[in-house]
């Protein structure tokens, strides 16, 4: 089972990642851009997938300070995708 | 007295803490993998970057086998000091509230800060006088607590080096034994290097041992 787990600052907590891509922006003329966040992308091939929730809580994400959200069976595989969009180096 | 120094993959102010902790008393390493403690009355979890950081500083240090000892330890009174990389990976495994953010300028700091000592009552800072002067070095430490939290160090007004929520350099959990702190008072023990303030809290930690009764 191919999954991916999205986590993200959690929302109150100051991104100035986020806050630094939001100001870039503008400066390649890229206009009406708000509310960037910047966060991590983790794609697994898990056996067992009701054990995503505890990774993440475990090691995946600290809950303290981000939240996650798990994508399953609509991934394609990290080298599949990157052969097929022919990005592969 | 004896100090252990954890040393991870990727450690790098071991040698340095270990220097430091031999100003005061014995001072010897302890390896990531290894679950013995040998019978030390200080661990100290140094700066660097402990398994790369990868994922998160100080997520995976949290696991190591030495951790496990390190919690028990903990939770049995031991005394606990984590600098800097020390300080995530106590966050990390729940010895101490909260969690340290990349910096709010977002850039790697290194630089001597002021700290006042907002806390003289505990084992770490009793020997120290009103005001620190140590160096920080670091990206990840802007600290963060949704609840309230014992706070030992603050920055001096306008010293705040990354963000840090009211101005917090150091917080102990709440039965006082575990200590994490950003700046790194192993690097300010000799005056070569500009101040030896560090040094009262290695000097507190030798009081507050010294002081101990011995358990029967």
């Amino acid at each position: 089972m191919r999954a991916r787990v999205l986590i993200r600052p959690k929302a109150g907590i100051l991104d100035p990642q986020g806050q630094a891509v939001e100001r870039a922006l503008p400066a390649l003329g890229f206009t009406g851009v708000s509310e960037v966040h910047v966060g991590r992308l983790v794609e697994l091939e898990v056996q067992d997938e009701s054990q995503l929730p505890a990774m993440c809580e475990r090691l995946l994400a600290n809950p303290l300070i981000e939240e996650y959200e798990i994508q399953t069976g609509h991934t394609a595989a990290w080298g599949e995708r990157a052969s097929e969009e022919g990005t592969a180096a | 007295m004896k100090f252990g120094v954890i040393r991870f993959p990727g450690t790098c102010d071991d040698v340095d803490a270990q220097l430091a902790a031999a100003r005061v008393g014995e001072a010897a390493l302890l390896w990531h993998r290894d679950r013995d403690l040998q019978g030390v009355d200080v661990v100290i979890v140094p700066g660097g970057f402990s398994y790369g950081d990868y994922l998160r500083a100080g997520a995976i240090a949290r696991f190591a086998p030495v951790m496990e000892s390190v919690i028990e330890f903990a939770h049995e009174g031991g005394l606990v000091l984590g600098i800097c990389n020390g300080f995530q990976i106590l966050c990390e495994c729940g010895l101490l509230p909260g969690a340290l953010l990349v910096n709010d300028h977002l850039k790697f700091v290194f630089r001597q800060v002021r700290l006042d000592v907002v806390d003289h009552n505990t084992p770490f800072t009793r020997n120290c006088p009103p005001s620190l002067s140590i160096p920080v070095k670091h990206t990840t430490g802007r600290y963060y607590s949704p609840e309230p939290v014992q706070v030992v160090l603050r920055y001096a007004p306008g010293e705040n080096p990354n963000g840090s929520q009211d101005d917090i350099a150091g917080v102990v959990n709440n039965a006082g034994n575990v200590f994490g702190l950003m700046p790194h008072p192993e690097h300010a023990v000799d005056a070569l290097t500009g101040s030896t303030d560090g040094l009262t809290i290695f000097e507190s930690l030798r009081t507050a041992v010294g002081e101990r009764v011995p358990v029967a």
